[in-house]
């Protein structure tokens, strides 16, 4: 038996699992099966989704409509047609009718073109109690069809700790007693690949993949889903996370360890697709631009998203001390040249096959100096740019080794760090003003740039035993009640500097320089995410958007856009961090930002698999559907109106005179435009003024923003509006009447 | 003078764009530069002369996420 290399040294420092192997292993029993005959994906849909309820042990095959194909289209529309049949209007994230569903989408597992393996996971978010959607890459997503199903359902919750798998080679479905103590991903999927793969040939374990989470998410509302996929390479198996949202929370709370999907039915033609010509085609295409192109534009293939660390840097957006500032003198110490150097370059780092642009950079041989498993040589996945950022500047942190061994633990835990890197910064700016100190911390300096304690802190959260670690990971909404109730924390000022909205913690770009882009996070189906409008440069930088129309119309058409890729299960760096070479030069400037030759690619490449024949304008109006569907969701589960479209002032701009300070000049010309002489005041009274011109335009920002998106003054789509869409589905229809108001109905 | 994205900047003589966007820091690589119009391709970022008077669009294509 071959040895997984993932910890690279001798085992027997680590987990007890490792140790026992295989014979752990042999210990689990079957609480329950179904066996099933694989449907094969027909121009990318197999037609059937599976629900598996781990709390009644049941089983349950569904079949896809072409009215759900046509509404829905796959993936996350998929995800929440499911989930809204599931769900009561009062479920709660904890409630057993809660569900995760899992769904790649008809173009996920192409192998032709870059970036087509994305699953997106639907549920109710511990964090937001609201529907959330999140993607990751790795081999789960077409696996799962490949295996037989267009999506999962995974409801009910279970006595005892489970593993659920799908194996289409043996025709079954199985809930298992999971033989797991520890529970932590890299060990859990470490070992399912090994059980799972064939003994005789290491290499077997690339048709079996997993979603795991961790002891984090046991114990915080941080919880990530890791999906794996076996790196060939290195013989190990690799993490990618749908990380937002609380996924891995909810996985826990359901007492399920893993999912496991296991096919050797995998080819690059797989999805059946009716043009296998045209993909080659576009593919190839593809290929020849990012092999010639990208290492001089983005340097996606070495330095994977970190090469946006001295970008964002440059730009006064790179989230710096709990986003009170966009740059640092010492960001050059975490430059994406130092990261190119850490990560192993010349070896293949696509997440699914078929991806040039293999941005899935690892850092191999890393010794961890921290936690249960100090001492251990491991390969970790990223940093990407998001944990590059957030265990970076934004917590006061220079140090790439420190930034590694938290991905490391984030992954391995089960946690999310874009919002666990948030949630800490506001966590340091709370304890350098003194609202919360040492007694509250059980006896953590949390100083910005204190790495021990801040890694400290990390472990507490996972160990689930220290209460103020356990607050923290409420996230930062929760935090604020809770720092005032417990320790008295001034509720006013941590509303000002929680940077997060409906709930959610806002991903790594200060955005209080771009009115788009407070829509672009704040104005949101599901909170600050940036996969849904990332304007900054539009509107700041490039001044392509000077009215609010403008503003609005690429907030109308950047989310609908990005969330057709999750409706067909797309990774979207291939869209636009590469371009073709004369895409500058061809196009008008507004027309080139969209990158129209890509945009035509997925056209062609979405016609090729399903043998339908859409357009760039039907592409927008699929996802318009799932975009104003999940909008309503929102408001049947208690929110989805305006008071939930909240922005914190940081997002606004400077909320104190040090962050007035840092950049006095732009700042004192920011109040001059909007009509205030800064001479003769204080920077505390200048923070003070901006930010009332600023809420004021916030105000008429969503305005236009709801007006452009056919959403009533309270930011309900219109019945109008569903009919156009032919949404008007009669239970969506009668939640949009049971909250509308005649008075919330704009006059002209 | 010249104007870069709308705001007014000096003009000097054998100014080319690889000057405004060193002076501007515009350090992102998918850039589209527009003289009074007319696209220049990126290659020729570093030779493009910048006339007097020129209305200047320097467009960071969008990115991110």
């Amino acid at each position: 038996m071959e040895k997984s290399q993932y910890l690279q040294q001798d085992l027997s420092c680590s987990s007890k699992l490792f140790q026992g192997g295989e014979q752990v292993m042999e210990k689990m029993k079957v609480l329950a099966e179904w066996s099933y005959d694989p449907a094969k994906p027909f121009r990318g849909y197999t037609g059937k989704t599976l629900k598996v309820n781990v709390g009644d042990m049941s089983f349950e095959s569904k079949d896809v409509s072409e009215d759900m194909k046509h509404k829905f289209t796959g993936g996350r529309g998929f995800g929440l047609k499911l989930l809204w049949d599931s769900v009561k209007d009062t479920t709660k994230w904890n409630d057993p009718e809660n569900e995760i569903v899992i769904s790649g989408g008809p173009l996920c597992g192409v192998t032709q073109y870059p970036g087509m393996g994305k699953f997106y996971a639907v549920f109710v978010s511990p964090l937001t109690n609201q529907t959330y959607d999140s993607n990751a890459g790795g081999h789960f997503g077409p696996l799962l069809k490949f295996a037989g199903w267009d999506a999962i359902e995974i409801q009910g919750k279970a006595k005892k700790d489970v593993v659920v798998v799908v194996d289409a080679d043996a025709g079954k479905v199985q809930i298992l007693e999971s033989p797991f103590d520890d529970v932590n991903a890299y060990t859990v999927t470490d070992a399912l690949h090994e059980y799972y793969g064939d003994p005789n040939d290491i290499n077997d374990r690339r048709f079996v993949s997993v979603v795991s989470s961790g002891k984090s998410a046991e114990h915080t509302f941080w919880g990530c889903l890791n999906s794996s996929f076996w790196d060939t390479h290195r013989k190990i198996p690799r993490l990618k996370q749908a990380g937002r949202g609380g996924g891995g929370s909810i996985l826990r709370d359901k007492k399920i360890v893993a999912l496991v999907v296991k096919t050797h039915d995998l080819s690059g033609t797989a999805n059946n697709p009716a043009d296998v010509d045209t993909l080659t085609r576009l593919g190839a295409k593809l290929h020849k631009e990012i092999i010639t192109l990208d290492s001089k534009q983005c340097r996606m293939r070495t330095a994977g998203t970190a090469h946006l660390n001295e970008i964002m840097n440059e730009y006064h957006l790179l989230p710096t001390m709990n986003y009170k500032f966009g740059q640092h003198p010492d960001a050059d110490k975490i430059h994406s040249k130092v990261y190119e150097k850490l990560y192993t370059q010349g070896i293949s780092d696509g997440c699914w096959y078929g991806c040039s642009m293999a941005c899935a950079k690892a850092v191999d041989g890393y010794e961890l100096k921290t936690g249960p498993l100090k001492g251990t040589k491991v390969s970790v996945d990223g940093p990407e740019y998001e944990t590059a950022a957030s265990f970076g500047p934004n917590v006061g942190v220079y140090d790439p080794a420190w930034t590694i061994e938290t991905n490391f633990y984030a992954d391995h835990y089960g946690f999310d760090t874009i919002s666990a890197g948030t949630g800490i910064a506001f966590v340091c700016e709370c304890f350098e003003m003194g609202l919360i100190n040492k007694k509250h911390t059980n006896g953590l300096e949390l100083k910005f740039g204190n790495k021990d304690d801040i890694m400290e802190l990390i472990h507490r959260m996972a160990e689930g035993k220290d209460d103020f670690a356990v607050t923290v990971g409420q996230g930062i909404h929760r935090m604020k009640d809770l720092f005032a109730e417990k320790y008295g924390a001034d509720k006013n000022i941590m509303e000002r500097i929680g940077m997060e909205g409906q709930g959610i913690e806002v991903s790594e770009y200060v955005p209080k320089e771009s009115v788009a882009q407070w829509g672009g996070f704040f104005l949101t189906l599901k909170g600050p995410q940036h996969d849904e409008a990332w304007l900054i440069f539009m509107d700041r930088v490039n001044k392509q958007l000077p009215t609010f129309e403008d503003k609005a119309e690429a907030l109308h058409y950047f989310p609908n856009f990005r969330t057709w890729f999750s409706l067909v299960g797309l990774c979207k760096l291939p869209w636009n961090d590469i371009e073709p070479a004369d895409n500058a030069t061809k196009y008008p400037p507004q027309e080139a930002a969209r990158v129209p030759e890509h945009v035509q690619n997925y056209v062609e490449i979405f016609n090729a698999v399903t043998g339908q024949n859409i357009t760039k304008e039907d592409l927008i109006h699929q996802a318009e559907r799932v975009y104003n569907f999940q909008r309503v969701f929102q408001l049947r589960l208690g929110k989805g109106t305006r008071k939930f479209h909240n922005i914190p002032d940081r997002a606004l701009g400077p909320v104190w005179a040090d962050e007035w300070e840092a950049r006095t000049e732009y700042y004192d010309n920011e109040l001059k435009a909007g009509g205030v002489d800064p001479a003769g005041l204080s920077s505390q009274e200048k923070c003070d003024k901006l930010q009332k011109i600023r809420r004021e335009q916030w105000e008429v920002l969503v305005d236009t923003v709801y007006k452009r998106r056919g959403w009533d003054k309270n930011g309900i789509p219109t019945v109008k509006k569903l009919k156009e869409l032919g949404m008007d589905i009669p239970e969506v229809v009668a939640v949009v009447e049971k909250y509308a108001k005649p008075e919330d109905q704009w006059k002209d | 003078m010249i104007t870069v994205n709308g705001e007014p900047m000096d003009w000097s003589d054998g100014m080319t764009i690889r000057d405004i966007l060193d002076y501007k820091r515009y350090v992102f690589p998918l850039l589209s530069v527009w003289i009074d119009d007319v696209a220049v391709p990126r290659d020729k970022f570093d030779t493009t002369r910048v006339p007097d008077g020129s209305k200047v669009q320097v467009i960071h294509m969008i990115s991110g996420g």
